[in-house]
């Protein structure tokens, strides 16, 4: 069961090839758009629904049902006139671990604005956002120029490509906030103000960017819509398992022989991934402690866990973690895991916007006692009182940063609890008794 | 959050900046950026235009740019905004650098992925060259800032200076690129990994590699 290059999305990947129009259509891109479309709408939801495509940003959503929330009648503003829709896309990839959209958007962008027109016709918005982060300076200049090429041949814009529909496509760059990777943050920072998460109903397929329908997708949910619509959704459903259907780029940084960024089948085991394509666990497999299996916000799971894992949504939720954006960072022993872990409390802590008072003073205090249990500077009770902290902040904020901040921690006391109280019986022998 | 500082309104910074306005090639750049958003709705624009304004402050002191007050209250009345609400924007997002910075800045990513495959190296070896955090060196050169995730994991450690990333680091690799930039050239961006290309793993692709000769379309395989 391994993954043929002609079922891989994104056949340009590595960038090997231009991005350009002339050779993304050579490739497939674009490839008649004009007959896609005129399926209407319903059709074409309901093919996203039947693919089984889940949400690729990391919480996970069916695209094709998100794609129905949107209303079948505009809401009228308040001198009676229908409100356009719109779709923004999240390009603001900054999970620690992540680093698949950028490939997408710097080695593929006709893909994701192929995409944007499939996915903005079908739950009939007017217009698209893509949010990209700031730091990916390069990768904005891409999506500018390829914008460019694709309004020149008539692909978008009035009459995008001929299908009698008008849709804009617009590109807007971050400025370095990873919380504007949360929806309603990113609606916020659309709009010109501080990304800070909005409370939550009205959803934004009710009330968004600037108070009118908005759906907001992650840039891989997008880019493989035009090729599921192409292929179909059996297709498509024929990888992976039930209920975790599809191709999926994987993402694989730390202690494996190779990086890399790879195209596979979803509920490809954690072995067969790495044996494959990353030249094995550096050091080899005994070498192997825990792995980081969706992005930082996922607890770890240690090795004799993560070996056979399927790497999809249920498998990765059955030991304790989640498939998140599929970010995959590996540790072998040689790892300072207390470090490794305390330094993505940093992350969250540099991250937090401020607004909820768990978050805010919370991500700085469970740093603060991290860095301490790094060094074994602690009681052990307060490695139980770190835990019911990280519970404190958990599920009583906005957004879903507090919930990040707390599950690593977690993960890292349930599976090496004994690793932190061996640090503090070194650090100060008469504090572990 | 990040512990960041404004740098202070004062009479020479009012002598400096009071009279910023955008140049010929920007105002109409800016003319293009409003055109991205709905009418009435030209607040949208305030982060594209700060990041506009601090590269035109750049342009003119041959640095990264920042952006003095007056620079952000220009923006403010540009688009017809209170000039708290630019300041807010200005101070939320790190990008905007809010006091001086030097000709390169220098942004080592520290998050777990780099800190795994040795950000600590390159942290130490900008460290030696007299780097450090909020200080600019006294040549004018460098600015210093370790900075969160950067999202290049599959090729770490890396570093970010100015617009461009270099990838797969060792100090050493790093040394030469900074040795570059002081020289004035141009070094190579993206991975510094001798035969890579960009994210596959290193020594060959081991997915799609008739991609890497020729455009190749795999539809008729379908």
């Amino acid at each position: 069961m391994a993954l043929a290059d002609k079922d891989r999305i994104f056949t340009n990947l590595y960038g090997f090839q231009p991005w350009n129009l002339k050779e993304a259509m050579a490739r497939g891109a674009w490839d008649n758009t004009k007959d896609i479309l005129a399926k209407g709408k319903e059709v074409i939801v309901e093919e996203m629904k039947a693919s089984g495509l889940r949400g690729r940003g990391g919480a996970g959503f069916p695209t094709g049902l998100k794609w129905s929330f949107m209303p079948k009648e505009p809401p009228k503003d308040a001198a009676g006139n229908p409100k356009p829709s719109f779709l923004v896309i999240n390009a603001d990839e900054s999970e620690p671990g992540s680093c698949k959209d950028r490939e997408i958007m710097r080695h593929d962008p006709h893909l994701l604005f192929e995409g944007a027109l499939v996915a903005g016709f079908a739950m009939g918005a007017r217009a698209a956002y893509i949010y990209i982060r700031g730091e990916y300076i390069r990768e904005a200049e891409v999506l500018f120029a390829a914008r460019e090429e694709a309004y020149a041949a008539g692909l978008l814009g009035k009459n995008a490509c001929g299908s009698g529909y008008d849709f804009d496509v617009f590109v807007h760059r971050g400025a370095g906030a990873y919380i504007c990777g949360e929806e309603t943050a990113m609606i916020e920072s659309l709009e010109g103000k501080k990304g800070q998460p909005r409370l939550k109903p009205p959803f934004p397929a009710g009330a968004g960017l600037y108070g009118c329908p908005t759906t907001v997708n992650n840039v891989e949910s997008i880019a493989v819509a035009p090729t599921i619509m192409r292929r179909g959704a059996a297709w498509f459903s024929s990888f992976g398992n039930e209920n975790n259907r599809g191709t999926k780029l994987f993402q694989i940084s730390g202690h494996v022989d190779k990086p890399c960024v790879v195209e596979e089948e979803m509920s490809i085991s954690f072995r067969e991934l790495i044996e494959k394509h990353c030249g094995g666990i550096r050091g080899g497999w005994d070498n192997l402690l825990a792995v980081i299996p969706g992005g930082s916000s996922v607890p770890l799971v240690p090795a004799k866990d993560i070996i056979d894992c399927p790497m999809d949504y249920d498998g990765l939720k059955a030991v304790g973690s989640g498939l998140g954006t599929a970010a995959i960072i590996v540790m072998d022993k040689s790892t300072d895991i207390v470090r490794a872990i305390s330094r993505i409390s940093y992350f969250y802590k540099h991250e937090s916007c401020g607004q909820c008072t768990p978050c805010r003073e919370g991500t700085g205090w469970m740093w603060r006692v991290m860095e301490r249990l790094r060094t074994g500077d602690a009681s052990v009770e307060e490695i139980d009182m770190l835990f019911q902290v990280t519970k404190q902040v958990e599920g009583h904020t906005i957004c879903a940063l507090g919930d990040a901040a707390a599950w690593p921690i977690q993960g890292l006391i349930r599976h090496f609890r004994p690793e932190l109280e061996r640090r503090i019986a070194e650090n100060m022998p008469e504090a572990a008794e | 959050m990040a512990d960041r500082y404004i740098e202070p309104d004062t009479p020479e910074l009012r002598a400096r900046w009071g009279n910023f306005a955008w140049t010929p090639e920007n105002a109409e750049k800016a003319k293009d950026v409003l055109s991205r958003y709905p009418e009435g709705r030209q607040r949208s624009a305030v982060m594209p235009l700060l990041d506009l304004a601090q590269r035109q402050v750049g342009a003119e002191e041959n640095t990264q740019g920042w952006l003095p007050i007056p620079v952000m209250e220009y923006i403010a009345s540009y688009l017809d905004m209170p000039i708290i609400r630019v300041v807010e924007v200005a101070t939320f997002y790190t990008m905007y650098n809010i006091a001086p910075i030097g000709r390169f800045h220098v942004q080592v990513c520290g998050t777990t992925p780099c800190m795994l495959r040795g950000s600590d190296d390159l942290i130490s070896a900008c460290k030696k060259r007299g780097m450090k955090a909020g200080h600019i060196s006294e040549d004018g050169l460098w600015s210093f800032t370790e900075v969160e995730c950067m999202g290049n994991c599959a090729s770490a450690p890396m570093v970010q200076i100015n617009d461009d990333n270099y990838e797969d680091l060792t100090a050493e690799r790093l040394d030469k690129v900074l040795d570059a930039l002081a020289a004035g050239e141009t070094p190579k961006a993206g991975t510094q990994e001798p035969g890579r290309h960009t994210v596959e793993p290193v020594g060959g692709p081991t997915t799609l590699r008739d991609m890497v000769t020729e455009n190749h379309d795999y539809r008729g395989e379908w």
